[in-house]
């Protein structure tokens, strides 16, 4: 057997288990609160889920490259001057903030603490 | 006389140019109509507040020097995926509850400019994270054709609209399936321009890489009419095409399809689709050979595998855009996101980190490489492709529960399409159980006008173009 056929054959084999310790941490990586029944809930149908996208793996794509972009442009660029066309003015661009300082958006510490301080 | 909120674009024109009736006496007609109608069928979120004083200044207009703008008085309904200054905007979700949006999407900019009346902002899945309108944090808009079954989505709100005729004409968006499916299943025309060639600038941002904004409308015609107006390169999103426009209302003139080459797709057949709904694709397709088209059956990858991709790269793609909600410039805290949205953020947030991203990610992305190969290579014969836009017709209410990936499964017809960033048309093609079934006429990228010109040719000589009946709603 070729070696490229074998590790087809084992990545369809391979199935993934999401674990309820899995979600737990990805839920703070997203920084998202879960509630206990969802951890359970979670680990479950992503393993599913990760089931149907391991269906990939029938596919051979050793000679592709990835389509990141799909209608073809590349470095698409501006000079790099100010348009004040495309600028909010300040006390517009906080308008929408819950909480506000002299004219800043107050935002939570993130030193010196294990979790991000509920300020907000 | 036609009754006013079944009006098309062209006729709505007519009729202010006769003076059979003012941009007032139409937005209050419509504004009657919703009063009456949306709360039975929670289309609208939020009602522009506006509208009449806006008419006003439409009929001054339009006394003064006549129709000059392709939207003027047109009324319209607007997925509240789009930003609108001085209408709320909350993308269905609770964590924008209330939000005022600081700018106007491009989109909307452009459709104000051409003269259109916003009436409200519609319903939708929240975050636009589904196909049935369910994930809405404000409950689901239910189906014009029977209110117990689904609108379909995540654009449900916006088809609803049409059909319900609660608006001349109404503005979607579309990931994978979100214009198309919706105007399936409640009957209407909608529209994918291709990826790129209508601006995401303002879009609130699902999978910035697939998200395509366009019209739902009464027909082809206004369909197009739509396009042409909000197409076009933007700066503010470099992934404009800076391709130009073309003037797609004025390539709708065929009066067959002959020379035309249609690809109808075998295995989006699928074994488990029912046989009335295959028999009105193949009708169509039946149609379409009358008209004059060749239609061959070609063979494509397994649309099974275009849930996959669609799958990582999508919850990848939010779980990146959702990173914005912060709650410290807008909005409030994370813990508002619905359940659909934390669950799409976290496998997104899963198929990009360490260990899995070669796994889940890059495989994912170059299987879309093999399917875009595959669609060019068809698209070096063919003219368009052909097949059903929905397995079947409208589902009932609470079907989505507990399926995290009902949407892939009810889109699978339409994810190819839309991960290789294609034009294409959905259209009315017969009916099931009383309700509507959509046929898609899918082009090449930046085939807006071809995929238009055979959408309408097939209409003009069709009839399942219907309105519901509502009158025990009225």
């Amino acid at each position: 057997m070729q070696a490229r056929e074998f590790l087809l054959k084992f990545n369809l084999m391979h199935k993934v288990i999401v674990t309820p310790e899995d979600v737990k941490k990805i839920a703070k990586l997203a920084s998202l609160k879960l509630q206990e029944n969802e951890v359970e809930l979670f680990a479950d149908q992503f393993t599913k889920t990760i089931d149907v996208v391991n269906q990939l793996n029938e596919i051979d794509t050793s000679k592709v490259s990835g389509t990141y972009q799909v209608n073809n442009l590349s470095n698409v660029t501006r000079d790099d001057i100010v348009d004040q066309s495309r600028i909010l003015p300040q006390e517009m661009a906080i308008r929408e903030a819950k909480h506000t300082h002299n004219g800043f958006f107050v935002v939570p510490r993130i030193i010196d603490t294990d979790t991000t301080e509920e300020i907000i | 006389m036609m009754k006013l909120h079944e009006l098309t674009i062209k006729q709505i024109h007519e009729g202010y140019l006769k003076k059979e009736f003012t941009c007032v006496d139409l937005v209050k007609h419509f504004q009657n109509r919703i009063e009456k109608i949306n709360p039975k069928l929670n289309i609208y979120l939020a009602l522009n507040e506006k509208a009449l004083d806006q008419a006003k200044a439409i009929d001054a207009e339009i006394s003064e020097k006549g129709i000059t703008r392709p939207l003027l008085g047109i009324p319209m309904a607007i997925k509240d995926n789009f930003l609108t200054l001085g209408i709320v905007t909350t993308a269905s979700s609770n964590i924008l509850n209330g939000y005022k949006p600081q700018y106007e999407s491009a989109v909307t900019s452009k459709l104000i400019e051409a003269g259109a009346i916003f009436l409200g902002k519609t319903n939708m899945d929240s975050f636009a994270h589904g196909s049935s309108t369910e994930t809405s944090d404000f409950g689901p808009t239910l189906n014009p054709w029977n209110p117990e079954h689904l609108p379909g989505g995540s654009s449900g709100g916006s088809a609803a609209a049409v059909a319900a005729c609660l608006a001349t004409a109404a503005l979607g968006s579309e990931t994978a399936g979100s214009i198309r499916q919706p105007a399936a299943w409640c009957g209407v025309t909608g529209f994918k321009p291709s990826y790129g060639r209508t601006s995401r600038y303002g879009c609130i941002a699902m999978a910035s890489s697939t998200d395509s904004p366009g019209p739902l409308t009464r027909n082809v015609e206004d369909a197009a009419i739509i396009t042409k107006v909000i197409s076009g390169k933007d700066s503010r999103d470099a992934t404009t095409a800076p391709a130009l426009v073309e003037n797609y209302p004025d390539l709708l003139n065929r009066s067959d399809l002959k020379g035309i080459k249609i690809a109808l797709v075998k295995e989006y057949l699928l074994p488990e689709m029912r046989q009335d709904v295959k028999d009105l694709v193949l009708s169509a397709a039946e149609k379409l050979r009358q008209l004059g088209a060749t239609v061959d059956e070609i063979s494509l990858l397994d649309p099974k595998y275009s849930i996959g991709v669609y799958t990582v790269i999508q919850r990848s793609e939010v779980s990146s855009n959702l990173s914005r909600f912060d709650g410290i410039r807008f909005g409030h805290k994370r813990d508002t996101f619905c359940q659909e949205t934390k669950r799409r953020i976290m496998l997104g947030t899963y198929t990009l980190s360490a260990g899995y991203y070669d796994a889940f990610y890059k495989k994912a992305l170059a299987v879309r490489t093999k399917i875009v190969e595959e669609f060019n290579e068809v698209f070096k014969t063919y003219d368009a492709i052909i097949g059903a836009v929905s397995p079947g017709p409208a589902l009932k209410v609470g079907a989505s529960k507990n399926q995290p990936m009902f949407g892939e499964m009810e889109d699978v017809l339409l994810e190819a399409s839309s991960i290789a960033g294609l034009a294409s048309a959905g259209v009315p093609c017969g009916f099931v159980d009383g309700l509507p079934i959509g046929l898609q006429i899918t082009t090449d990228q930046l085939q807006e006008a071809k995929a238009l010109s055979i959408a309408h040719c097939f209409q003009k000589n069709t009839d399942f173009q219907l309105f519901p009946d509502l009158e025990k709603m009225l």
